[in-house]
């Protein structure tokens, strides 16, 4: 059904955790009580993720287990059960619309028709020159900002069609703009300026 | 309207610096040894005074939360879990704390932490916030070194640590026991109660789950006094809130107001009105999907706090406003949220993981019309069915959206199954 379901037919034969992951590794298991390192699990996964281009492979998910001492089952559990996790490639741009009604209110819509139109692909798929995937995501917690898209770890926020279009080409030109409205809100202050907190110095206009 | 003194998220918008040097400028951190020299109780009992409820959702009075740790340390330590994993449909509000007030939520942890003997917190944040989450992580990492946090907090004398755990894309670990099952390393499904996390919590040790407003609004309240915050807002329902206004407004947006504030002033004053006017307006949804939508007459007199919202058939939840001009598709919007917790659920409980996916796909039908009269009933019935009988409250959360739909726009939806069949009828 989506994209984070499904397990890659394709695999990797290894998988070694590099050197600036293991660094990432010590840390994350250093939040926990001794023998709860099994807590660090999301962690490692998400180190996995980094390092391997967006996707997390069957052999990375073997070599948690045991970094962690945990069954194998269990960590592929908590890969599968979390959405977040892919275990399949994804794009170089891997694009989540959120479509949960605050963002459908809003337009979502149209940035989902803009992404159709513009790279002909649907939820869960891969464009044909492999650079973006799409995944429609559930409420993403930035509403009053709505309609969001996420690309890779980054939220664009209060989108039309034009301004998912402009984003797309932007990306496909490897250069991704400023991250957060493109309407240039600073966060989630009324449009043309907040109502409250006046007296508040602004530190500074968006770039 | 609440005067800009009686804020305590002063930058909530950003346009301060959000660090260590700003945040205390701003007051964070002002001799927050002084608040611990108070003791345990004391600063129990002034958060008691305060009359502070639970800013996550269910709204239970926090300080009597706090007072439900074991008064003795025994062989198991104690644990703060701070709830950042904010998902709710329309709920925004703690990703501002975070990326902007980061110093009040992490101070918040000693105070509250402190109180309930803990020496150690847990920030459980959703993964999404990926920039929000290094922002946070500075934050804990500014206050180290700093000597705020770690040995001898703040100067206090009380060790204490805080450290910062990402989700990975689930709604359901916002449930306390669903995160706490995921802190531990496992999938996020929500565990019975009794035991209760006071009891039985992270690691099987005495835990206390909070949300990051309630823990980051603790420090203001003991600086200015529980009096100050109670005197705010109305009886029962005191304080300050943090409301998140989005959908059909023609300037969505957070603010902090008084509690009990009027939803028309609110989204007149703040959210610059209705998309067309007041009179365009065709319902709210009052505190994040869960709560059953307001028709319009409903939303005309309703005040913003948990005892008349709760009084009107619904909730004020988490405080996400979400408004729906007289454009909306109603059935469609509630549809939608109808396929979120179809998505969201866990897959524990069979009336949830059967029943989530059985509504969804009638609301589907209803949308278009592709129904019997009858059938309304029968949707009803299932909601009825998954209501109450689950481990967590995620099936009350499916179910109570459609039964705010039926009991208030029934005759839309009779209208769309009539339009159908007419269609069909003529076609044969």
């Amino acid at each position: 059904m989506s994209i984070q379901t499904l397990i890659a037919e394709e695999q990797p034969e290894h998988f070694a955790f590099d050197k600036a992951s293991e660094k990432e590794i010590k840390k994350a298991i250093s939040k926990y009580p001794e023998g709860r390192q099994a807590s660090a699990v999301k962690s490692l996964l998400y180190i996995a993720q980094k390092q391997n281009d967006n996707w997390i492979p069957v052999k990375a998910i073997e070599e948690i287990a045991k970094r962690l001492d945990m069954a194998e089952m269990r960590v592929l559990e908590v890969a599968s059960f979390y959405s977040m996790f892919n275990l399949k490639p994804v794009g170089k741009y891997y694009l989540q619309a959120c479509g949960t009604t605050p963002c459908m209110l809003r337009g979502s819509d149209d940035v989902m028709r803009c992404i159709k139109d513009k790279l002909d692909i649907s939820s869960g798929e891969t464009s044909a020159c492999g650079k973006f995937s799409l995944l429609e995501v559930e409420c993403l917690g930035a509403c009053v900002n709505a309609p969001i898209l996420q690309v890779n770890d980054d939220f664009y926020e209060d989108l039309d069609y034009q301004a998912t279009k402009d984003l797309l080409e932007a990306l496909e030109a490897d250069s991704p703009p400023d991250v957060g409205s493109v309407m240039g809100r600073q966060g989630s202050e009324a449009e043309g300026g907040a109502t409250t907190l006046k007296a508040a110095k602004r530190s500074g206009k968006k770039k | 309207m609440l005067a800009d003194k009686d804020r305590i998220f002063t930058n909530l918008y950003g346009w301060g610096d959000a660090g260590l040097k700003g945040a205390q400028a701003r007051g964070d951190w002002d001799n927050t040894k002084a608040i611990l020299a108070r003791g345990h109780d004391d600063i129990v009992e002034e958060i008691k005074t305060s009359g502070l409820r639970g800013r996550g959702g269910a709204g239970f009075p926090t300080g009597l939360k706090w007072s439900f740790m074991p008064k003795e340390v025994g062989l198991r330590p104690h644990y703060l879990v701070v709830n950042a994993d904010e998902s709710e449909p329309g709920t925004c509000k703690d990703r501002d704390i975070i990326r902007h007030e980061p110093h009040k939520l992490v101070e918040g942890c000693l105070v509250a932490g402190f109180a309930m003997r803990a020496h150690a917190a847990y920030i459980y944040i959703r993964g999404e916030f990926f920039n929000e989450g290094k922002v946070l992580q500075a934050a804990i990492d500014d206050a180290y070194d700093a000597g705020l946090l770690g040995k001898n907090a703040a100067g206090s004398g009380w060790d204490f640590d805080v450290y910062l755990q990402r989700g990975a894309g689930a709604y359901i670990c916002g449930e306390e026991t669903a995160l706490i099952e995921s802190l531990e390393g496992k999938k996020g499904q929500p565990r019975l109660k009794p035991p209760f996390p006071a009891g039985v919590g992270l690691y099987g040790c005495p835990t206390t789950v909070n949300n990051v407003e309630s823990i980051a609004v603790a420090p203001t309240i003991m600086r200015r006094g529980g009096a100050w915050f109670a005197g705010l807002g109305k009886e029962n329902n005191t304080g300050t809130k943090l409301f998140c206004i989005s959908g059909h407004v023609n300037k969505p947006c957070n603010v902090e107001e008084e509690m009990g504030v009027p939803l028309k002033e609110l989204i007149e004053k703040h959210a610059g009105g209705v998309r067309g006017g007041w009179d365009n307006l065709l319902a709210i949804i009052p505190g994040g999907s869960s709560t059953p939508l307001m028709p319009k007459d409903v939303c005309e007199t309703m005040t913003m706090d948990f005892d008349a919202l709760r009084n009107a058939g619904t909730g004020l939840g988490t405080a996400g406003i979400i408004v729906m001009d007289k454009s909306t598709d109603i059935v469609r919007a509630i549809a939608r949220l109808s396929y979120f917790y179809k998505h969201e659920s866990c897959g524990q409980c069979t009336p949830c993981r059967e029943g989530t996916g059985w509504m969804w796909r009638m609301m589907d039908r209803m949308v278009r019309g592709e129904a019997e009269i009858h059938e309304i009933e029968t949707l009803e019935q299932i909601t009825r069915q998954v209501e109450g009988h689950t481990i967590c409250a995620l099936g009350d959360a499916a179910a109570w959206p459609i039964q705010g739909l039926i009991k208030h726009f029934r005759p839309e939806i009779e209208r769309r199954i009539m339009a159908h069949q007419a269609v069909t009828n003529a076609a044969e």
